[in-house]
């Protein structure tokens, strides 16, 4: 009957097993890892939560779709100004076109999108779901036998792992639309002609790769986000703490996943 | 205002827990708790905040898994049934939740409808709106029908969460510190609501407090959760007739609050 505190027993737990924050470290991995076979796990079995995916989707673009646009026109018109004068020095600013749309498709875009996607809804689906967690309304969900893993972490990983390829393939074009505007500006180049100096120089695998890099930021902005808002701890502080880690994460992992990416391309290229 | 009688048939017993443990990490909890919730009775445990009433009744409807015990609800082992049983379970338990836990991002309608929507599949929408008015209208809300949660007071919410809990007509309730937060005038109206509920949905219910004007007012039997085990219990004159020096120091306090 009497469940009271074992000397033995304390003094096992407290013990780290290599050193305290390495545990810790293991611990979170494997918390982590559990958590993303979860999602594969509920993801593929029915009942699947379409419309509140569909819901999702429209969230995220339409959380991110004015940042993106600005960011994604701004980029394009400086990067094309910045780089012309070294072009210039050579005669070569007829370059100009290939050299930004190739910066632009296989680095820019993607990692702007991510990047914005990150601060806008990554921290927004860390502070929704933190302040959910904290207020029970993730528990009222399950007791209400809804399965609140599934509606609310598959649909939003899904609706950013869809989403933000889309939202790339959209700054891309934004992003040659600014370029375009520099280009015409100086050289009064036709919008076709232009075009045709960018489309020229980008391959498939640029393409191919781009978008594979984009469907993982997009994974990772969701995954990273829910992990961290359904995991919130108790209290407002954990909220905000859930919502700054969701953005600070996934913006070191979207880099980490872009050096390898490009590691990767390098050596198929 | 007195409780009004309530018949309470103590042969049917709808909650039955055993020697039921439950610690996290060192922090021992629950130490062994015994408890008998019989049909159509208002049960009211008592105790300080962080004594795990709310893991109690976490543990009732299946959020939490016990260490050890019996936790036995209307004829299921709560421990032990899979996600489609317990779910099933659940629908027949409704559970207040401290803050109401009202979905923040849906307006009061769309609060109500969900649990109707997501478990029972074939309503047409005239029946769902129909349910959702006649309980809004049984906790006398159905002005606030198209308002978001946070336009309502800590009240209203609280009325809202309990009506969106009756609306798949449970045979138990779980209330988690339902007048925690509120003014006293706005109490007594919750107390009355829980009353109500007991008499019109035929619900027996545990309701979990540290308020002595609640329990005394809504109680039919007050259990005192004390280091993880119910120490007294009885009717609310039962409960505090004793010398236990910390039985007598959370009476004194109470009404030094009041
Ligand atoms: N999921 C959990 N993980 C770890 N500790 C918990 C958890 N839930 C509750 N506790 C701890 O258990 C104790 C009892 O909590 P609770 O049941 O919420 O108290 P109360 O009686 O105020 O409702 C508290 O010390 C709390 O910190
Ligand atoms: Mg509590």
């Amino acid at each position: 009957m009497n469940a009271g505190k074992s000397p033995v027993d304390n003094e096992e737990a407290d013990k780290p097993v290599l050193t305290r924050r390495l545990d810790n470290m293991f611990f979170t991995l494997y918390d982590v890892s559990n958590f993303v076979v979860r999602f594969f796990k509920e993801a593929f079995s029915p009942p699947i939560e379409f419309k509140e995916t569909v819901r999702q989707c429209y969230q995220v673009g339409y959380r991110s779709l004015g940042l993106i646009t600005l960011t994604g026109f701004i980029t394009g018109m400086v990067f094309t100004k910045q780089s012309r004068p070294s072009l210039e020095d050579f005669g070569a600013t007829s370059w100009l076109p290939s050299l930004i749309s190739i910066a632009i498709v296989r680095a820019l875009a993607p990692l702007v999108t991510a990047l914005i996607a990150a601060g806008k809804v990554g921290s927004n689906i860390g502070a929704e779901l933190g302040s959910m967690r904290v207020t029970e309304q993730i528990d009222a969900m399950e007791v209400s036998a809804t399965n609140p893993f599934k509606f609310l972490v598959v649909t939003r990983v899904l609706a950013t792992t869809f989403t933000i390829p889309i939202l790339a393939m959209y700054t891309g074009f934004v992003g040659l639309m600014g370029s375009y505007l520099n280009v015409h500006q100086n050289e009064e180049t036709s919008l076709a002609t232009f075009f045709e100096g960018a489309f020229e120089s980008i391959s498939f695998l640029d393409l191919f790769s781009s978008l594979i890099k984009a469907i993982l930021f997009g994974f990772t902005i969701g995954m990273v986000g829910c992990y961290q808002g359904y995991n919130s701890s108790k209290g407002t502080e954990g909220v905000g703490r859930a919502a700054n880690a969701a953005v600070v994460i996934a913006m070191f992992l979207i880099f980490i996943e872009e050096t390898i990416v490009v590691q990767i391309v390098a050596a198929l290229r | 205002m007195q409780k009004p009688k309530v018949h309470i048939d103590k042969d049917k017993v709808v909650i039955h827990i055993r020697n039921l443990v439950k610690s996290f990490g060192d922090l021992h909890v629950l130490r062994g708790i015994d408890l008998d919730l019989y049909n159509r009775e208002n049960l009211v445990v008592l105790g300080r905040s962080g004594t795990g009433k709310s893991v109690l009744i976490k543990i009732i409807s299946g959020l939490l898994k016990p260490d050890s015990g019996l936790v036995n609800v209307l004829g299921e082992e709560v421990p032990l049934l899979n996600t489609r049983d317990l779910d099933k379970l659940r629908l027949k338990i409704g559970f207040s939740f401290q803050n109401s836990a009202l979905y923040d991002s849906m307006t009061i309608r769309k609060n109500l409808e969900f649990p109707l929507v997501r478990n029972l599949r074939n309503l047409t929408r005239k029946e769902i709106n129909r349910s959702v008015e006649q309980v809004l209208d049984a906790v006398g809300l159905l002005h606030t029908i198209n308002q978001m949660p946070a336009e309502l007071s800590g009240g209203q919410r609280k009325r809202v969460g309990i009506a969106r809990t009756l609306i798949l007509r449970p045979e138990i309730m779980l209330y988690d510190e339902p007048t925690a937060g509120l003014d006293p005038i706005t109490c007594i109206d919750i107390n009355n609501l829980i009353n109500e509920v007991q008499q019109r949905y035929n619900t027996s219910s545990i309701i979990i407090t540290h308020d002595l004007a609640c329990a005394k007012q809504t109680g039919d039997r007050i259990v005192m959760l004390l280091d993880g085990q119910f120490k007294r219990q009885g009717s609310f004159e039962e409960v505090f007739d004793t010398d236990d020096e910390r039985v007598k120091t959370f009476y004194d306090y109470n009404f030094l609050n009041q």
